[in-house]
């Protein structure tokens, strides 16, 4: 086994120099950072910036050409099924016969083959996951019949289900009004430390998870930096970061990133701000 | 009919109900051999065609479910022209035409649909020339209204166990895929990430679509199948939330409409002094549709949905 880099205490990911071209185009360029257990950490960083893709090669289903992802207690066959995953675009169909119960049920085995056997250690943990996430009261409501949040609440507690180490969440604020979204910040933060689980955040927007963030890792252009939201949101840092000057402006506990393009027009710059509610 | 006490009463009614039945069931429908066959059979195939069908809707793969009907009009009939039982030409088509449309046409929706209609296209150009081939090869006749309307009366016994193999086929893949074919209905993405094969769940799926299909082209027909596949999947879809209960409610609007067709396509023969029965294939697909009409505007779907909103109510308050 190879120990030349002792994985830190409770770590669960490490993400280890991966790059990633994809049809000619750097998307991921030298990524590291660690998440350790129980913590929040938020991908943070404007479209195209590479958040999927990196979520992509954490999960598996996309593999660096250079730098690899370790899960240190997970051998790499069994990585994806220790991982909670809810994508950024699931369309519920309102027809789909399937109730918010069902679902969560599915988080549990729905990667076997055959079809599942009632227990009632089953019925239990599907309905202990339900209640942690506060959806125990629209259990037998079709999935599709719920809200946005609603949904988005179903689909974490499908994820968590199974227990595992990491919740991998693919922009699940980008399509939620400001209360729903702080709803489920709220919700991820109190899941995180009740029940120790690492959770792996991608969002455009800084604001809406500074109260629950233990790090951050802001990539723009392929390339990440990481620390605490105290370390990496800073003018110098990010600077460097986008190789390039960024402002950085703290206005009534809100963080402003303004980080115009190089070498454009300044009248017609398309600036790259990431805000959000405080 | 339950049995009934022998009091003077019931006699009288047993007299009256006796006479009920035989206008029900007109004479010899229970003696007669090919109603045995088509009862049998039916059920069969409507059961198939009702689960594999509560999939295909609930994936949005109906235009796929179509395509194949007219691959297996193009089996159906070359099986025909080689003098063999058009249910292997129905089913051994449509397997393949499954697997290209499956291998060919890539995960994205758009790619899928171009992949189906191109098959599509091609199938009824075939199925144009074999047609044209098997009636102007003159021994036999009647055999495009065979492979595009069904036979369900004219179906050997022979067929049976044959129909009753691939039925098990068919119901055996749905069961050993069930819970990867559902995760994968609700998203790709989370069921790729959790190490299940999209692709071999897809083709496995489409093998249990060509499988439904092809029986259906035999008992109604293959211009028809999509009727038996679609109609009772999409009904039970709307009365029901819950998977398992769309699954029987299906099954039993599927056998139901076969079995009260085949009785009706029966009566029909003494209906009228013209002593010619209407076929089977009309009376299934009119009660298919009736019932989806029904299912659409009664009540049944508004008192579903009003539970599930006094649910959110309740819970909002």
């Amino acid at each position: 086994m190879d120990l030349v880099q002792a994985p830190l205490r409770g770590e669960v990911l490490h993400v280890d120099h991966v790059s990633v071209a994809l049809s000619g185009r750097q998307v991921l360029d030298d990524v590291t950072f660690s998440v350790r257990a129980g913590e929040f950490t938020g991908v943070i960083g404007s479209n195209g910036a590479g958040k999927t893709t990196l979520l992509r090669v954490i999960l598996g289903l996309q593999r660096p050409g250079s730098g690899n992802v370790t899960m240190p207690t997970q051998s790499r066959a069994r990585r994806g099924r220790s991982i909670g995953y809810v994508p950024q675009k699931v369309l519920l169909d309102p027809d789909m016969p399937m109730r918010a119960w069902d679902l969560v049920a599915l988080g549990l085995d729905g990667n076997r083959y055959g079809v599942p056997i009632r227990s009632r250690q089953r019925r239990q943990e599907v309905d202990a996951m339900l209640k942690a996430v506060d959806a125990e009261r629209f259990a037998n409501v079709r999935v599709g019949h719920l809200s946005g949040g609603e949904q988005q609440r179903v689909l974490i507690a499908h994820a968590l289900v199974s227990r595992p180490q990491l919740l991998l969440l693919d922009e699940p604020l980008a399509n939620l009004d400001l209360g729903s979204s702080q709803e489920v910040v709220t919700l991820l933060g109190r899941v995180a430390a009740e029940q120790g689980v690492a959770v792996l955040l991608s969002a455009h927007e800084l604001n809406p998870l500074l109260p629950v963030m233990d790090r951050v890792v802001y990539i723009a252009g392929g390339k990440a930096v990481s620390g605490t939201a105290d370390e990496v949101i800073r003018g110098d840092v990010l600077s460097r970061l986008y190789g390039h000057h960024v402002d950085v402006l703290r206005v009534h506990g809100r963080i402003l990133v303004v980080a115009g393009e190089e070498n454009a027009d300044l009248a017609a710059h398309e600036a790259d701000v990431v805000v959000g509610a405080g | 009919m339950p049995p009934t006490r022998p009091t003077s009463w019931s006699v009288q009614a047993d007299l009256s109900m006796g006479q009920l039945v035989n206008w029900i069931f007109e004479p010899g429908f229970f003696a007669s051999q090919p109603v045995h066959v088509a009862i049998l059979i039916g059920g069969a195939t409507a059961i198939v065609s009702a689960i594999v069908g509560v999939f295909t809707v609930m994936r949005g793969q109906s235009f796929a479910g179509h395509a194949l009907t007219d691959v297996s009009t193009a089996g159906g009939s070359g099986a025909f022209l080689l003098g063999l039982s058009p249910l292997f030409g129905f089913v051994g088509f449509g397997m393949v035409g499954a697997c290209v449309m499956e291998l060919i046409g890539i995960r994205r929706v758009r790619g899928r649909d171009l992949a189906t209609g191109i098959i599509l296209g091609a199938s009824i150009g075939l199925a144009a020339l074999l047609l044209y081939l098997d009636t102007s090869s003159g021994a036999t006749t009647g055999a495009t209204q065979q492979i595009l309307f069904g036979s369900i009366f004219t179906i050997e016994t022979s067929t049976i166990p044959i129909v009753i193999s691939f039925s098990v086929i068919a119901l055996g893949i749905i069961v050993a895929i069930y819970r990867p074919l559902l995760l994968s209905s609700v998203s790709n993405d989370i069921a790729a990430a959790k190490g299940v094969s999209l692709r071999l769940i897809g083709l496995l799926f489409m093998l249990a679509l060509a499988v439904s299909v092809g029986l259906s082209s035999l008992t109604i027909g293959a211009i028809l199948s999509t009727a038996l596949l679609v109609g009772p999947a999409a009904t039970a879809l709307r009365v029901t939330a819950r998977l398992g209960v769309a699954l029987i409610v299906a099954c039993v609007i599927g056998v139901g409409v076969t079995w009260l067709g085949v009785l009706l396509a029966y009566d029909s023969y003494y209906w009228g002094s013209s002593r010619q029965g209407f076929p089977v294939s009309f009376f299934i697909v009119a009660l298919v549709f009736v019932l989806y009409l029904i299912s659409g505007f009664s009540g049944i779907r508004a008192v579903t949905s009003r539970r599930e909103r006094a649910v959110l109510q309740g819970a909002e308050a």
